[in-house]
């Protein structure tokens, strides 16, 4: 079994699985008590507040677990809407193809009122700053722009993006859920005022997750009834999740470099073999992307039954079409970089990580070609296009 | 995988009649790529009946399985027959389709009638 969807979710690493699984059993104390074992549980709650700090270079009291990324993204977005409004700030900056936990917040915000300008991301999957710059107005109440894209894994000009906002005194969120712990982040460098981060992409436990948010930022409650996380998100913490997501983290940012080096060489083995698969597109810039993603878009095809025939031969992926979606419509991350419709439906994303094996990469490399040859074989997309009656798009 | 029954990824891995009849008596297609699925259907009739039936689908895989075992229910059928498929026998004969994907189930029916149209146009 290859899996290869580690965008997805990851499997966690032994170190932390066995550091949830004990603190289930002998720190099941309740964080707000006074005797010894709510103590206890205080303490590593506050130890893993220090970890995920100081891997991002914040303040630990500039950090806010959460359930996962997207209450992080709900809570940062409302947040600064709210801080926005009261000074009649009612205009927000995003892009395109972020993730439905950004994107809906903001529509639901619209109707509430807000004005929100999506940026282009362009063919290569990348925010321009000087576009950014532009769309800035006396009333743009927030910037959020994701760190890494969740499918095409573009990384954005993160740095420059932050610095904008800093010199025009906007606040800048990111959502990192896909980039940390896979690309160094430093909060105080790239000028960041809130990022979202999720515990699971990164071996870390489901249902753990992280808020920074920079010193003097008002935050509003999305869950009230209690005192926990400084008031601002009540709840008895979820300690040996939290902890679990901590190591995680911490021993994810140890081995970057190392693990970074040997999946990028993967992953452009990944790009350059899938790529003799002729009329098949690499979707995002080529080396502007996260070590371990592939996303390709093959004509004539459709994602699903490429999805279940390479499940059949032990390999997980994942694809934006519209039927693995339950929509109709194909992702809107490739619709974002203008794929059109007809191809974006072909679409496959790999996410691989540093136990994907070079014989992995060639086993996937084969099997892909393998499968996208037979379906092509009585696709009637496929005859028509090698008949003349219909041009390539790829 | 919980996501289909059984019949239906046998109907996927294993489609029944895949492939063209260059002298067919009616032609059929229907869907576009744009919504993810286009199917196409090969029909030979003699004396009103079907006596082989090919086809061609562009799509999920409850549109390949369902394209396949239409296929199956028409063969060897008097043309009055075919008429009368409707896409929910079809989704019943794969043992049930997830409500997402009953558009699949239509799209065979209609890819059928499509055909079979063809044919009587023809006539």
């Amino acid at each position: 079994m290859i899996y290869a969807d580690n965008a997805a979710t990851t499997k966690m690493s032994d170190a932390a699985y066995n550091r949830m699984t004990e603190l289930m059993r002998d720190t099941y104390g309740n964080p707000s008590s006074l005797y010894s074992v709510g103590q206890k549980a205080k303490e590593v709650l506050e130890e893993a507040r220090e970890d995920v700090a100081s891997v991002i270079n914040a303040n630990p009291r500039e950090i806010y677990f959460t359930s996962g990324g997207s209450e992080a993204d709900n809570q940062a977005i409302r947040s600064a809407a709210v801080l926005g409004a009261k000074k009649g700030k009612k205009h927000i900056i995003s892009t395109a193809f972020e993730h439905h936990a950004v994107l809906h917040t903001l529509r639901a915000l619209e109707k509430e009122g807000f004005e929100v300008t999506l940026l282009d991301v362009h063919e290569d999957g990348l925010v321009r700053p000087n576009e950014l710059k532009e769309a800035i107005r006396d009333d743009t109440a927030l910037v959020t722009v994701m760190y890494a894209n969740n499918e095409i894994g573009t990384v954005q000009p993160i740095r420059e993006i932050g610095k904008i906002c800093r010199d025009k005194g906007v606040l800048f969120h990111t959502d990192a859920v896909q980039a940390i712990g896979h690309i160094p982040i430093d909060v105080e460098a790239d000028n960041i005022d809130m990022l979202s981060a999720s515990g699971h992409k990164f071996k870390g436990p489901k249902g753990a997750g992280f808020l920074y948010v920079k010193k003097g930022i008002r935050l509003t409650n999305l869950i009230e009834g209690g005192a926990q996380e400084r008031g601002k998100r009540a709840g008895t913490e979820n300690v040996p999740a939290i902890s679990a997501m901590a190591l995680a983290l911490k021993d994810a940012v140890a081995n970057m470099d190392s693990n970074a080096k040997s999946i990028v060489k993967k992953r452009d083995r990944l790009i350059q073999g899938l790529g003799e698969i002729e009329h098949s597109a690499l979707n995002g810039d080529a080396s502007l992307r996260l070590p371990g993603n592939v996303n390709y878009c093959f004509e004539g095809i459709e994602g699903e039954s490429l999805l279940l025939l390479l499940d059949d031969k032990g390999i997980m992926a994942s694809s934006g079409s519209a039927c693995t979606s339950g929509s109709l419509d194909p992702s809107h991350v490739l619709l974002a970089i203008g794929r059109v419709h007809d191809v974006a439906h072909g679409s496959l994303r790999l996410s691989i990580n540093e136990e994907t094996s070079d014989e992995d990469v060639e086993y996937i490399i084969k099997s892909v070609k393998e499968v996208v040859e037979y379906l092509r074989g009585f696709s009637p997309i496929w005859r028509d296009l090698q008949s003349g009656k219909k041009a390539f798009i790829l | 995988m919980a996501l289909y029954s059984e019949k239906v990824m046998d109907h996927f891995r294993n489609p029944r009649n895949v492939g063209v009849i260059e002298d067919a008596d009616g032609v059929g297609e229907v869907g576009n790529a744009k919504c993810g699925d286009i199917m196409k259907m090969y029909l030979k009739i003699d004396d009103d009946v079907i006596t082989d039936v090919k086809f061609e689908t562009f799509g999920c895989g409850s549109a390949i399985a369902s394209s396949s075992m239409a296929t199956e229910m028409i063969k060897g059928k008097p043309v009055e027959e075919a008429m009368q498929l409707t896409n929910k026998a079809v989704a019943e004969a794969l043992d049930g389709l997830p409500d997402y994907k009953m558009h699949c189930s239509v799209l065979a029916e209609e890819a059928i009638k499509s055909a079979l149209d063809d044919y009587n146009s023809k006539e």
